[in-house]
């Protein structure tokens, strides 16, 4: 089961869960995912040990997207 | 927006488009001159307080004066490269436990460890080995001679502090050289200049960063 994580004060929240055979639930995490962009989130996808991807479209054959707030210089 | 799907730049990269990349090359440079600096700014006390002791010695605490002008602002600049990965903002305390098992699902077996223990990731990267804190992250040079400071952070100061490590820790993973980039670099020097001025608890995760670059 992929899952759709938003990193928030909760410590993290599921927003969508999806298999890569279950359009519509891909569909309702694609729609969820487009709406964290809306609200300045930053898509990443952990790609394991020391790599992670930044994504602009929700790839359905991810284990875990990440959504993060934007970094700032101190 | 690009049409493309991923990209291998940090998108933060768009608010800062007037910086070069901060690559190795940048970064030799910049230590470089942060030497120099050091050695400008301390050199000239140095000789003022001994040409004092040895034209006056009645001008002793003068030049005491200007031996410790020599020793404590090489201390300051230190202290405030230290400073980065030292705890800052919110503890959301009720929530940081989810949040560090989020983190701790980042980091291999030893990294967890470690961050458990003294509050920073430790992340190898290509240019050095990474410390990485709650808000700003520390660069340890391969041959673990110097250290560069980087203040950096998330833009939601309420998130637990792991979430703020795992967001700095993603954004580090995506793009090295963008996040060093997006990132202030406040200090460049000695790790054992560094290490001083860290908080007790933070030593062993510089140890072990210095045996990761050596």
């Amino acid at each position: 089961m992929a899952r759709l994580v938003r990193m928030d004060g909760s410590g993290h929240t599921t927003l969508a869960e999806w298999t890569a055979r279950d359009d519509d639930a891909f569909q309702i995490a694609v729609e969820e995912f487009r709406g964290q962009l809306e609200m300045g989130y930053i898509g990443t996808v952990p790609d394991g040990p020391g790599q992670a991807t930044h994504v602009r479209e929700l790839p359905r054959e991810a284990d875990l997207v990440v959504m993060r707030r934007p970094l700032a210089g101190g | 927006m690009s049409a493309e799907p991923q990209s291998a730049a940090l998108p933060e990269l768009a608010s800062v488009p007037w910086r070069a990349r901060t690559d190795e090359r940048w970064l030799r440079r910049w230590g470089r001159i942060w030497h120099a600096w050091t050695v400008a700014y301390t050199v000239p006390f140095l000789a003022a307080g001994a040409v004092l002791l040895a034209l006056e010695p009645l001008a002793a605490p003068v030049a005491l004066a200007a031996f410790a002008h020599a020793w404590i602002i090489p201390e300051l600049y230190a202290y405030r490269g230290a400073s980065v990965v030292r705890p800052k903002g919110a503890r959301n305390e009720a929530n940081e436990p989810v949040a560090q098992g989020f983190l701790g699902d980042l980091l291999g077996h030893g990294g967890r460890e470690l961050q458990r223990k003294t509050g920073l990731a430790l992340e190898p990267g290509a240019l050095g080995v990474w410390l990485v804190g709650e808000a700003g992250a520390v660069l340890v040079t391969p041959g673990a001679r110097r250290v560069h400071s980087f203040c950096v952070r998330t833009t939601d100061p309420e998130l637990p502090p792991s979430d703020r490590v795992a967001h700095l820790l993603l954004a580090l993973r995506e793009d090295e050289e963008g996040f060093a980039t997006v990132a202030n670099h406040v200090f460049a020097g000695a790790r054992w200049r560094v290490r001083r001025r860290l908080p007790k608890r933070m030593r062993p995760a510089l140890d072990a960063a210095r045996e990761a670059a050596r």
